[in-house]
């Protein structure tokens, strides 16, 4: 396929991930990322894939967990509070070094919260979520193509890393409709010799697992993992840089916010006020080395989130007081309007959001 | 030339297990292993640990393991049989896994026909945290949370797993067994074999439910704990066929 | 020059699909295009919007608070999003079931008896490609052609008996805007 297609960003996840190989999907319906579930239980019968929708949320993720075991690429996803439900086997699956694509169209919050966007799962994808000492690869476009061409890449990096990725994406980008191209995918299968198959004439038996009963073992398991983790960061840091290098005001935000803050910033552009956009793609690792080399030349930071403040926390630790980084962020499902995002970016430029 | 007639089934490693005295779980796992051997599927056989005593199984059995979150294991080894559909995959779950945190994903393999094989140890009582009530405790036993006995009126009556699983369709072959003395271990035996087979044969769901002692937790002697078994569990629990298999051989 | 617009009914009413094939248009066209659902309970029965942006600009936000075109399928919908309409905008009214006339002075308000002219047609639910016919005329963000090659190919893909119908009804809702 090449030809430009109009389609959700919900549904272009579903088909990047067949072009990825994904051939297994384990789902529970809620929204908004319902169109997600109901793409997958369409297209997958159609190139032979395994769809099956659990009983909860807790199952699906726990089908991930034995699928991504038995050596295949493989893929859930769910939206806030589903996501919540999740995070006991996200924990086995970073404990066990399982590859596997998890998606959060995220939602309003706490709670049942509400249906529309939101953006205040920050904390949950990138500081854990579960329990226990780990990290997922947490990858947030703002785009519908930039969905597909990040959910392709998705897989290749849990394959990669033998590390779940994240994308956390929001209703916003999971419900709207853009021009999406999808390209073939370049990667190659990995060989996966860790695999619960079956032994089929292996000579000793291969075990996936995450307990380790003797604490030495456990924190020589858990050193693995963060000399890992500290290759991934080195590694796989993702970040866009648009009109930064004269800028005096450095937007921060990522997904759909990002999207908002660009049609705020072309405004306050065009009325002579030098200001950028700094976007984080991967929230895990956080960009935060170039965003410390922009502080050298920036005056301030403002960061824009539908949130209370979360990702604010590590631009501020990235900035490291070097220059004042302020807030402006909706919740509950509300989103941001260009308007008032303008009018937090002049206040800043004209020194009065240096909080 | 004298013949060996006995020995170490292949699909159990040479390894010391960390089982109680007097407890089943040694005997429940050489059964698996026999009759593993026997329908030559170790090279096939993937297993599914869950947690309890018996969560490190992966370091018993010969054959590829997963080892599952608490209760999760039928939704784990979901995942692995659509992966590997030609894969002889089963879980070995207690009845604290099975029938308290994990109904739900029992239940809902059962339902959807999986195309899996579950071994249930029942005990009545959570075994590797020390001693707790389960959903299977027996009125009035005492364990570490229920000092005073279990009160029916409180914690309700025993669940009796495999009656429930037998109102679903999809759930082909069930069987309670014991394996408390050489006639029970045959017919134990020959329930996991038949519950391979159905799988095998592609049928749907299986699963043996195995009584089984915990003398330790239980503050028995293992010839006590036998005894205990027998007058409370068994009229309680009372073995026997609840889905046959028949159903679905013509 | 992006045009940013609104289209708004009540659930069942087909506007969610009329952005959709404006959209899907604009994209034929090489266009940069975006289409945004306000979704919700509210959509089953009640009022139901989107937000359509086509144009040569990269797209910021998807999400439309100042329209240039506005477009009213029912009077709740004229009530909510007439007040937003950029000055000088576009107002497209479905007068067949919109009895007040636009409230500014400042916009161009375009009546159009979508109902009475799918109606005449021989079927009511055509009266959103009336009104698809009447945006084309008004706006010209896309051309007719890549509005009938949008139907063509994608959605009545599978039902090209319909097509006919379907073009009669955006005809005749061109013809509205003179």
């Amino acid at each position: 396929m090449s030809e430009k297609i109009l389609m959700k960003g919900n549904e272009a996840i579903g088909e990047a991930a067949v072009v990825a190989g994904c051939r297994h999907y384990f789902g529970y319906p809620i929204t908004p990322q319902s169109e997600l579930i109901e793409y997958m239980a369409k297209r997958l019968p159609q190139v032979d894939g395994v769809f099956l929708q659990a009983e909860s949320e807790v199952a699906a993720i726990n089908m991930v967990y034995g699928a991504a075991s038995a050596g295949c690429r493989v893929m859930t996803s769910s939206s806030s509070p589903g996501i919540s439900l999740k995070q006991e086997g996200i924990s086995y699956i970073a404990g066990s070094q399982l590859p596997c694509v998890i998606v959060n169209v995220q939602r309003g919050g706490p709670g049942l919260g509400s249906i529309q966007p939101g953006q205040a799962d920050y904390f949950q994808a990138t500081k854990g979520g579960g329990h226990g000492d780990y990290r997922n690869i947490v990858l947030a476009p703002n785009s519908v193509q930039e969905m597909a061409d990040i959910t392709i890449e998705a897989f290749d990096l849990a394959d990669k890393w033998r590390n779940a990725v994240m994308i956390l994406g929001d209703g916003a980008l999971g419900q709207m409709m853009e021009p999406v191209e999808f390209k073939e995918s370049s990667s190659k299968p990995v060989e996966k010799s860790w695999a619960a198959t079956g032994r089929r004439g292996r000579a000793k038996p291969n075990i996936v697992n995450s307990l380790y009963l003797q604490p030495d073992l456990m924190e020589k398991h858990n050193h693995v993992l963060q000399e890992k983790y500290a290759k991934i960061q080195a590694e796989e840091t993702r970040w866009e840089a648009l009109n930064t290098e004269d800028a005096e005001v450095i937007v921060v935000a990522y997904g759909i916010t990002s999207r908002i803050a660009m049609t705020a910033i072309n405004k306050a552009r065009a009325n002579g006020v030098k200001v950028g956009l700094f976007r984080p793609i991967s929230l895990w690792p956080f960009p935060s080395q170039p965003l410390a080399e922009l502080a050298k030349t920036a005056k301030a930071f403002v960061v824009f989130e539908m949130s209370a403040g979360q990702m604010v926390e590590d631009v501020r630790l990235a900035v490291n007081g070097a220059k004042p980084v302020s807030f402006h962020g909706r919740t509950g499902g509300m989103l941001p309007t260009p308007k008032e995002l303008y009018e937090k970016i002049i206040s800043v430029a004209n020194g009065e959001g240096g909080k | 030339m004298a013949e060996r007639t006995f020995g170490r089934p292949e699909a159990l490693l040479d390894v010391p297990t960390h089982y109680c005295p007097g407890c089943h779980h040694g005997i429940i796992h050489r059964l698996v292993a026999e009759v593993i051997d026997e329908l030559k599927v170790i090279d096939r056989t993937i297993g599914v640990a869950s947690v309890g005593c018996s969560a490190l199984a992966y370091d018993y059995f010969n054959v590829d393991m997963v080892q599952a979150p608490h209760g999760r294991a039928p939704a784990v080894a979901t995942g692995v049989k659509r992966v590997h559909p030609d894969g002889v995959v089963f879980t070995y779950q207690g009845d604290g896994d099975i029938a308290a945190i994990g109904t739900a994903e029992i239940v809902h393999a059962a339902a959807r026909g999986e195309r899996i094989t579950t071994i249930f140890v029942n005990n009545a009582i959570y075994g590797m945290t020390g001693g707790q009530m389960a959903p299977t405790s027996l009125v009035n036993q005492v364990t570490t949370t229920s000092p005073y006995g279990r009160k029916q009126d409180s914690a309700g009556m025993p669940i009796r797993l495999s009656e429930m699983l037998a109102t679903l369709d999809g759930a082909k072959y069930l069987a309670r067994v014991a394996v408390n003395n050489p006639a029970n271990m045959a017919k134990a035996k020959a329930a996991i074999k038949k519950a391979f087979e159905i799988q095998i044969a592609g049928l749907g769901f299986s699963m043996v439910e195995v009584l089984s002692t915990c003398p330790t937790n239980w503050g028995m002697s293992a010839i006590e704990s036998g005894t205990w078994m027998e007058k409370n569990m068994m009229p309680y629990y009372p073995l026997g066929t609840f889905r046959s298999g028949e159903e679905v051989a013509k | 020059m992006n045009q940013e617009m609104i289209f708004a009914g009540f659930g069942g009413q087909g506007v969610m699909l009329m952005g959709q094939i404006l959209a899907y248009a604009g994209m034929m066209e090489g266009q940069q295009v975006s289409w945004f659902p306000a979704y919700g309970p509210e959509m089953r029965g009640g009022t139901a919007n989107c937000s359509v942006i086509i144009g040569d600009e990269a797209v910021g936000t998807p999400i439309v608070t100042e329209p240039q075109v506005v477009v009213a399928m029912n009077l709740p919908s004229l009530d909510k999003f007439e007040p937003h309409l950029a000055a000088g905008g576009i107002l497209l009214i479905n007068s067949s079931l919109i009895e007040r006339p636009a409230k500014r002075s400042d916009v161009k308000a375009l009546l159009v008896p979508c109902n009475d002219i799918a109606k005449e047609l021989g079927n009511p639910k055509v009266a959103n490609m009336v009104m698809v016919g009447a945006i084309v005329a008004a706006s010209g963000v896309v051309k007719i052609e890549s509005v009938l090659q949008v139907l063509a190919k994608k959605i009545f893909k599978n039902k090209p008996e319909v097509m006919q119908l379907n073009e009669q009804a955006i005809r005749r809702g061109m013809a509205c805007i003179s």
